[in-house]
């Protein structure tokens, strides 16, 4: 067993392999790029093949291969279960998976994984059954878990080869120019599948909107794609994109997106120029609104916004407060109608979004991010992966790219989620380490990381409570008591590597509860 | 100095998500409710929760109030146990006459007695909720001086009147009135009926405006997204604030020479003012424009 330098311990074995964390900016040699094999197309040669079936046939699908997805559909993909069925019909085994992430919707890799269709998987995220499945010690191999930046990185560097990538297509002609602005099953960015299809030896675009050539915009160019297959449908536009975002009328998270949003305009950061991200999720959400109320009462405009981008986004776009959207991935449809329509939001791929190891990514430029969680210790590190029972159903996503590079870190969450407190004496699983995380907010108040004491300062006269992040805690365990700890066995059924490739955590599987 | 009550947060017994967070939202005053937000059958198990809340939970500074079920049904229980709990205000529903007054100060005394709590620390306030109440308010104000308060419960009086409630609140004009004297004839505070409808902002808004300027110390508020609205509307103007800080500062002048005249810009000024000043400042640091000194 090996500690990192956040104290959590990793088998040997794992550490040997990945080599443990020791810091967010501890890793920064050069390196050499992977390639891509090339399979020449010539002039009489099509790309079109008739099915799912022929195409695996023609790429020379094998055991033991690794084949990629990505998750723009989010709970809305056809594509990764209709290529999963094929290959399980066609009797191939012993496949790893690098999926950009994993929903609900993808519930029947369990059943691959149990008949040995899937032997490894590397993904961000792993949702609730197929979590559950996984943190139930399903799989012989552990699933390593990467934050969108590290897999960039890790395909990049090599670390994960893929052999095929099948690339959901909303739009693409018969040669391969992909975007995900048309069709049925609009997406908006491909910001993931672009990284795939650079460094996949073999690219196979799944449409169900084949488009006269030439398709444009590009977003994927015909150059790195090596077959299409049209399907009836690759995708539920109910699921990749809710039709619109509401703003949450949750008084506890507007309370704590009203504190965020205080912090952030008290903050030096908070001038003519600034950039940001916010997340998805209902408080994190809701302090855009918040910002956009500041941002009109001191006249001050945004250079840039990154992320998952959201309407509230979109219109801080469309009112001129923000000048630039720079978009990995689109969360609902008015988000993937604008990166269409706006010259000003664009496209661009995970690994400029948030690889540690390129030639400097867009996190670096942030200055303000505010982020979500699911547990928070008093070492500020962050869990966004395991729940209170220490059972995977949640992803990494860019939480520790964007909390790494960012000038000031803003963790928004509430103090207890029902009778669960979410600043804890340590997370069940860390994603982002304390290092990175300079405040937290909670619905009782903000606490600084004392790492911060520039932040400390300047902040002093705030109008928000302030609490240390122990006060925090004692407030939480106050109100419902102190939590049982979890019992896990020894069997790890996750590696949480870090954005640079080095072993942050490992989730072990929980085990039997005593009633 | 008197204790505002601008915002009084309505808070079913039987939530224990809300009962968890109510201190957060800055309301002045948290009403638990043991009456009609609590169904029949769960009485027993919203007093437990309640009494639970008040001797565990950190409210801050927020003035915890129950609103307790009448005598004859678990009134008596409901007081026992809230007084042992500590709350600090007792309000009474659907009070008709100052005997009701009577009768709940006379349990509150026994519990207090029986519990080694010092006599009249708790106090008490009054919903009036029907014609008979109404027409009875001055007597009701004056019937124990345990009474911090009485408030006006629009949904039963609008019943009683045989009419509903309008968005003008024509149908509330003599029983506001009514109740404000009242209270002001007896020298406690007056507190708004609810708003229930929580979407409908701009009502809100109009009708916090009304009450405030008829002059009631504040609203009854049943979700929390509506007390910086009431907070706001209370809030004096910067104008108001200057004023007042003139006033409090001849005063303080004032004391400081042992003068019983108090001036402002060589002008004498009379006492309703320096206690309009007063609350105005009050009202100030509540909201926040002015730093409350202190123990802040």
């Amino acid at each position: 067993m090996v500690k990192n330098t956040i104290g959590r311990e990793i088998p040997t074995e794992f550490a040997d392999k990945y080599g443990v964390f020791k810091g967010a900016w501890a890793k920064k040699s050069a390196y050499q790029t992977a390639a891509a094999q090339v399979h020449p197309v010539q002039p009489t040669d099509s790309k079109l093949v008739a099915s799912i079936h022929d195409v695996i046939e023609k790429v020379g699908l094998k055991d033991g291969m690794t084949i990629s997805f990505h998750h723009h559909f989010r709970e809305g993909d056809y594509v990764m279960n209709l290529v999963l069925a094929e290959i399980a019909k066609m009797g191939i085994k012993n496949l790893s998976i690098a999926p950009s992430s994993i929903a609900n919707v993808h519930e029947p890799l369990i059943d691959y994984i149990k008949s040995g269709v899937v032997t490894n998987i590397t993904s961000s995220g792993l949702r609730d059954k197929v979590g559950a499945a996984i943190s139930s010690g399903i799989m012989k191999n552990p699933v390593v878990i990467r934050s969108h930046g590290g897999r960039a990185r890790a395909i990049k560097a090599g670390d994960i080869h893929i052999d095929v990538a099948f690339i959901g297509a909303p739009s693409t002609d018969e040669y391969g120019n992909i975007n995900g602005y048309h069709g049925n099953a609009i997406c908006g960015s491909l910001g993931y599948a672009q990284v795939d299809a650079k460094y996949a030896d073999r690219v196979v675009a799944i449409t169900d909107n084949l488009v006269p050539y030439p398709n444009t915009p590009i977003s994927i160019p015909q150059t790195d794609v090596d077959y299409i297959v049209q399907v009836d449908k690759i995708g539920d536009p109910d699921g990749i994109a809710r039709g619109a975002t509401r703003f949450t009328k949750n008084p506890k998270e507007l309370i704590i997106a009203e504190y965020a949003a205080k912090l952030i305009e008290y903050s030096r950061y908070f001038k003519d120029g600034f950039s940001f991200q916010t997340g998805s999720g209902g408080a994190s959400l809701a302090v855009t609104r918040f910002l956009k109320a500041a941002m009109l009462k001191h006249k001050i405009k945004a250079s840039f916004a990154i992320g998952g981008i959201t309407q509230p986004m979109v219109e801080l776009l469309e009112e001129g407060l923000v000048n630039k959207l720079l978009d990995v991935q689109d969360f609902d449809k008015r988000s993937a109608d604008s990166i269409r329509e706006n010259e000003n939001h664009y496209e661009i791929d995970a690994e400029m979004y948030a690889s540690p190891f390129a030639k400097g990514a867009v996190v670096n430029q942030v200055d303000v991010a505010v982020l979500s969680a699911l547990e928070i210790d008093t070492q500020f590190n962050v869990n966004v992966m395991t729940g209170s029972d220490g059972v995977i159903r949640g992803a990494s996503g860019g939480h520790c790219d964007t909390a790494a590079a960012s000038k000031m870190t803003v963790v928004v969450a509430p103090l207890i989620r029902g009778r669960i407190p979410t600043i804890v004496d340590q997370v069940n699983t860390v994603i982002t380490p304390g290092e990175s995380i300079d405040v937290v907010v909670t619905e009782y108040g903000i606490a600084i990381n004392p790492k911060r004491k520039d932040l400390i300062d300047a902040l002093q006269n705030l109008d928000v409570p302030q609490l240390t992040i122990e006060a925090l805690k004692a407030k939480a365990y106050a109100i419902v008591g102190t939590p049982q700890s979890i019992v896990y066995t020894d069997q790890v059924v996750a590696l949480i590597e870090y954005r640079d490739g080095s072993l942050i955590d490992v989730v072990r599987k929980p085990g039997e509860i005593d009633e | 100095m008197q204790r505002l009550r601008t915002t009084m947060m309505f808070l079913p017994g039987m939530n224990p998500a809300m009962l968890r967070d109510a201190g957060i939202y800055g309301a002045d005053a948290l009403m638990f409710d043991l009456e009609d937000a609590v169904s029949p059958a769960q009485k027993d198990a919203a007093r437990f929760l309640v009494h639970e809340a008040l001797r565990t939970l950190d409210y801050g500074s927020a003035e915890t109030v129950v609103r307790i079920n009448e005598l004859e049904t678990h009134g008596r229980q409901d007081i026992f146990a809230m007084v042992d709990a500590g709350a600090q205000v007792i309000r009474l529903p659907k009070t008709e006459t100052p005997q009701d007054i009577i009768d709940v100060a006379q349990v509150i005394s026994t519990a207090e007695t029986r519990l080694g709590k010092p006599a009249g620390s708790t106090k008490m306030m009054a919903a009036i909720e029907s014609a008979e109440g109404v027409l009875n308010a001055r007597e009701i104000a004056k019937a124990s001086d345990r009474l911090v308060g009485i408030a006006l419960g629009a949904e039963d009086y609008v019943t009683n009147l045989q009419t509903k409630r309008y968005p003008d609140g024509q149908e509330l004009a003599f029983g506001r009135a009514m109740i404000l004297h009242a209270a002001r004839a007896a020298g406690i505070d007056a507190i708004d009926t609810v708003y229930s409808d929580v979407e409908n902002e701009a009502g809100f808004r109009a009708e916090v405006a009304l009450i405030k300027e008829l002059g009631f110390n504040g609203k009854s508020v049943i979700n929390p997204r509506q007390i910086p609205i009431v907070k706001e509307i209370f809030a004096p103007t910067q104008v108001e604030i200057y004023q007042a800080s003139r006033v409090i500062k001849g005063l303080e002048e004032a004391k400081a020479k042992g003068s019983g005249v108090i001036s402002v810009d060589g002008k004498m000024v009379d006492k309703p003012i320096v206690e309009r000043a007063q609350r105005v400042m009050q009202l100030a640091a509540a909201s926040g424009l002015v730093k409350q000194g202190g123990n802040n």
